[in-house]
């Protein structure tokens, strides 16, 4: 057969290919009403009148899509057998470090798992195809942070405590309630409150905050395995933010009467998210035997410039910086010593370990927090490094109260008072609920009948729903603490308690052929 | 004759994960299948009720009438996590990419008659809105299923299903010279032209479906069984008696996955209808009610296909679905 001389087809660039490829894939329905195909985009009360403006932010194919994911997840893997067969564990920079993946593990991974379903939710319910594509490509990534995560701390949980039973945990353990209810609250909400929380405060605004942090710090303190995943996830990430910022303008862009209902949404989530970066915020100070930058930096960087950048842009929509912002920087000289030391009076029911700040650990914070820490905050930890030299590690055995909305408990100071506990109270249908703060308060007033539903873990301690079933409390001998470990599947001198004296450290200074006085100096 | 290197022993206090542990009998080594698949999704103390959804918790069993002792008993043969299965789809793909390639640099699609061409158009474009469904309905099962085991399956099927839908636009592009015509002539014909709306009827009312379970049974084990062999396998043999075994070339990847993709639908359905009495009644009571309403929507499609044999065609997928059904102790 003779060679074709008809003219060649017309060459497709890859935005015009993706959008033949894709867009018009839906179809508006008749057989079935689009009110019932689509049933949640309604009720928030979010206008968009053409979800054909919705730019496709990554154009990626299935094609692609495999195509580069997978030569990603034979690097990692292949990086991940290495670290496994050559005991990598034992490069970390001290036992110590290996608690920030107990944390991780524990706060963030789950948090990866709600994602992943919460953007399978985006993906069936926006009607724009481009929208749904976009969500249903980050559910599947998020799916692979969860799983590549739990690989690559597998190696971690063979031979340190307090990772076994991590997902048990995640559903009981006190302090696992504030990731925990940040993302239930985000999956229970309307779609487009799910996208903005998430896709827009979380990742956008908060990425480089909770994710990057602990990347960092596996990089600094020799953990490979970990700061491989973060490499891995990078491109992941960055697509997730992009997105996240695509959607925020699509909805501002589609009608002036969103934006009232975003800013909410806006104000909401950047506290809810601040308030869950507690936990980060002590990581970065407190956890790490070699240390990346302080808490402060971090927020200045990180949320002060980039975020406020960002709002800049905002604002021609008519979007203002989040309330309250300027409390978050007010309180950036505290923020991880409270929480810190939240962690080292409860250290008996936690499933890591914490310990007092070393001389040179507490020199550093006060170089890092000149304007706090020597005067609040060192006489603190040096009393509870006195009591430890007696042989009297303290730990508080009470149950603490609880922030209705975010389920810390009420450890931070007033913005405008470092020497007094910030507390807030509402009365709603004859019940007081207590808050740790303004921005969580007005969380709670918008929705208090969501938020009177939290399930929060000391109330329900003492309410008796802590316990394995057919453990009766009212029994002689009972003993509370005992059952609720059981309940948590946390055992006892080896989960919890401080690092000094455990069984981390016992083996981490066998393995590294150390004395405890060695393991001083190497630490 | 084999080499030793000496490594440093030591010796690991545990060998895996607590939950993964009790599922596999013991404290063992684990593989990455295992530690990855089971348990992930929260099961206990829910804070909020969804405002979507303010009779149930955000997850809930009672999403289905189909009940498990222990939804992660719904295991993946082919043990996929998301490494395992991109790297599979990727070399998959690979195959199909080089037959894309092949076709497109000699023009081979542009030599057939053109009889076959319009009947490639009539019969195989409007398809591509077909697995656009599938996608949306195997989505559906991710976010509202129960269970990090059977969702993480469904997952993969929803991107499965894009890239299918992907594959079959590339066809007309092939097709039109990248004008995107057929496309949209595929379009008008799925919204308007007869033949395509008993399918398009049988689709909108299944993403209108609320049972998760009902909708697996509906989509992925009846339509898709029907659907798949008679137009991937079936209509490709046929074109490719015709002369056109470029048909088969551009379809392989269909023809790939729906192998695979059904050692997952039965090995779930075969776990779920073993359950129980309860569980099996269910099950195949939905499957007979699909298979009725997707033989009655498939008919006027296998006639673009086949004229004439239309019916025959159909019956023949209909009798290799039913023996492939009593092997998982359904009769349909």
């Amino acid at each position: 057969m003779e060679k074709t001389t008809a003219t060649p087809p017309k060459k497709l660039g890859l935005k015009e290919k993706y959008a033949l490829m894709t867009r018009g894939l839906g179809w508006e329905p008749t057989y079935r009403g689009a009110d019932e195909l689509y049933d949640q985009i309604k009720f928030e009360g979010i206008k968009i009148h053409d979800w054909s403006k919705w730019e496709d932010p990554f154009r990626l194919t299935m094609e692609s899509y495999w195509k580069y994911q997978a030569e990603k997840e034979r690097k990692l893997y292949a990086i991940i057998d290495a670290f496994e067969q050559n005991n990598g564990h034992l490069n970390v920079s001290d036992g110590r470090y290996v608690n920030t993946l107990k944390l991780f593990l524990t706060g963030i991974t789950p948090a990866e798992y709600g994602a992943h379903r919460l953007f399978a939710m985006l993906g069936r319910q926006f009607p724009g195809v481009g929208a749904a594509i976009a969500c249903q490509m980050q559910a599947i990534d998020e799916l692979r942070h969860v799983q590549t995560q739990v690989h690559t701390i597998s190696q971690y949980n063979k031979f340190f405590s307090g990772m076994s039973e991590w997902r048990h945990m995640t559903d009981r353990v006190w302090y696992m309630s504030v990731p925990k209810s940040f993302f239930e609250d985000a999956m229970t909400a309307g779609p487009f409150e799910q996208m903005i929380a998430i896709s827009f405060s979380l990742e956008y605004l908060l990425t480089n905050l909770v994710f990057m942090p602990f990347m960092s710090a596996a990089a600094y303190n020799g953990d490979m395995a970990t700061v491989t995943f973060g490499f891995s996830s990078q491109s992941d990430e960055a697509r997730h933010m992009t997105l996240g910022l695509e959607c925020i303008k699509f909805v501002l862009e589609q009608d002036p009467a969103n934006v009232p209902i975003v800013q909410r949404y806006l104000d909401k989530w950047f506290w809810r998210g601040y308030r869950l970066l507690s936990l980060v915020s002590m990581m970065l100070d407190y956890m790490l035997p070699k240390k990346v930058m302080s808490w402060k930096e971090a927020w200045e960087i990180y949320f002060v410039q980039n975020g406020g950048s960002l709002f800049n842009d905002l604002s021609r929509y008519g979007i203002r910086m989040p309330k309250y912002w300027e409390q978050t920087v007010a309180s950036a000289d505290r923020l991880s010593h409270e929480t810190w030391n939240t962690f080292y009076n409860f250290a008996g029911a936690a499933a890591f370990h914490s310990w007092a700040p070393s001389d040179e650990d507490m020199a550093w914070l006060s170089e890092k927090y000149p304007d706090t820490f020597d005067q609040h905050y060192r006489p603190r930890f040096e009393w509870y490094r006195e009591q430890e030299a007696q042989g009297k590690r303290f730990y508080n055995n009470s149950l603490p109260m609880l922030c209705q909305t975010c389920q810390i408990p009420l450890n931070a100071s007033e913005p405008d008072d470092p020497t007094k506990t910030a507390y807030r109270e509402v009365e709603h249908e004859g019940n007081k609920y207590h808050f740790c703060s303004d921005g969580c308060r007005d969380i709670f007033c918008h929705e208090p009948e969501k938020y009177v539903q939290a399930w929060l873990p000391a109330n329900q301690v003492l309410q008796g729903n802590c316990f394995e079933p057919g453990v009766d409390p009212e029994a002689p001998g009972f003993d509370a603490a005992a059952e609720l470990f059981k309940y948590y599947r946390l055992t006892p001198g080896q989960d919890n308690g401080d690092y000094r004296g455990s069984k981390d450290e016992a083996n981490w200074l066998k393995w590294k052929g150390l004395a405890p006085a060695d393991a001083a100096e190497a630490a | 004759m084999s080499v030793e290197i000496k490594t440093a022993n030591l010796d690991p206090v545990r060998n895996t994960f607590g939950n993964v542990a009790r599922r596999i009998g013991g404290d063992k080594t684990a593989s990455r299948y295992q530690e990855g698949s089971f348990d992930l999704q929260p099961v206990t103390n829910f804070h909020y009720r969804p405002l979507w959804d303010p009779e149930r918790e955000l997850y809930d069993k009672r999403r289905t009438a189909i009940t498990m002792a222990d939804w992660d008993a719904l295991r993946d043969p082919r043990q996929f996590y998301y490494g395992s299965y991109v790297m599979h789809r990727s070399r998959l793909q690979d195959a199909s990419e080089k037959n894309y390639e092949l076709v497109e640099k000699h023009g081979l699609l542009k030599r057939l008659p053109k009889g076959l061409t319009r009947r490639l158009k009539a019969a195989l474009l409007p398809l591509r809105h077909v697995e656009w469904a599938a996608n949306n309905n195997n989505c559906y099962m991710t976010a509202y299923g129960y269970g990090s085991a059977i969702t993480q399956g469904t997952m993969y099927n929803t991107m499965d299903r894009l890239a299918i839908a992907q594959y079959l636009s590339r066809i007309g592009l092939l097709l039109d010279d990248n004008t995107g015509e057929s496309l949209e002539a595929a379009k008008e014909a799925w919204m308007s032209d007869p033949a395509w709306q008993p399918l398009r009827r049988l689709v909108e009312n299944s993403m209108v479906t609320k049972d998760w379970f009902e909708l697996f049974v509906t989509q992925n084990l009846v339509l898709d069984s029907l659907l798949h062999p008679l137009v991937y396998r079936r209509f490709a043999d046929e074109l490719s008696d015709e002369g056109a075994a470029v048909m088969a070339m551009l379809t392989e990847f269909m023809d790939a996955w729906f192998n695979d993709s059904s050692r997952w639908v039965d090995a779930t359905i075969k776990v779920a209808a073993a359950e129980s009495d309860q569980n099996k009644h269910l099950i195949n009571a939905w499957a007979r009610t699909a298979v009725a309403n997707v033989l009655d929507a498939l008919l006027p499609v296998a006639r673009l296909m086949y004229f004439e044999d239309g019916k025959k065609a159909l019956d023949e997928v209909y009798a290799a679905f039913q023996a492939r059904a009593a092997k998982l102790g359904l009769t349909v």
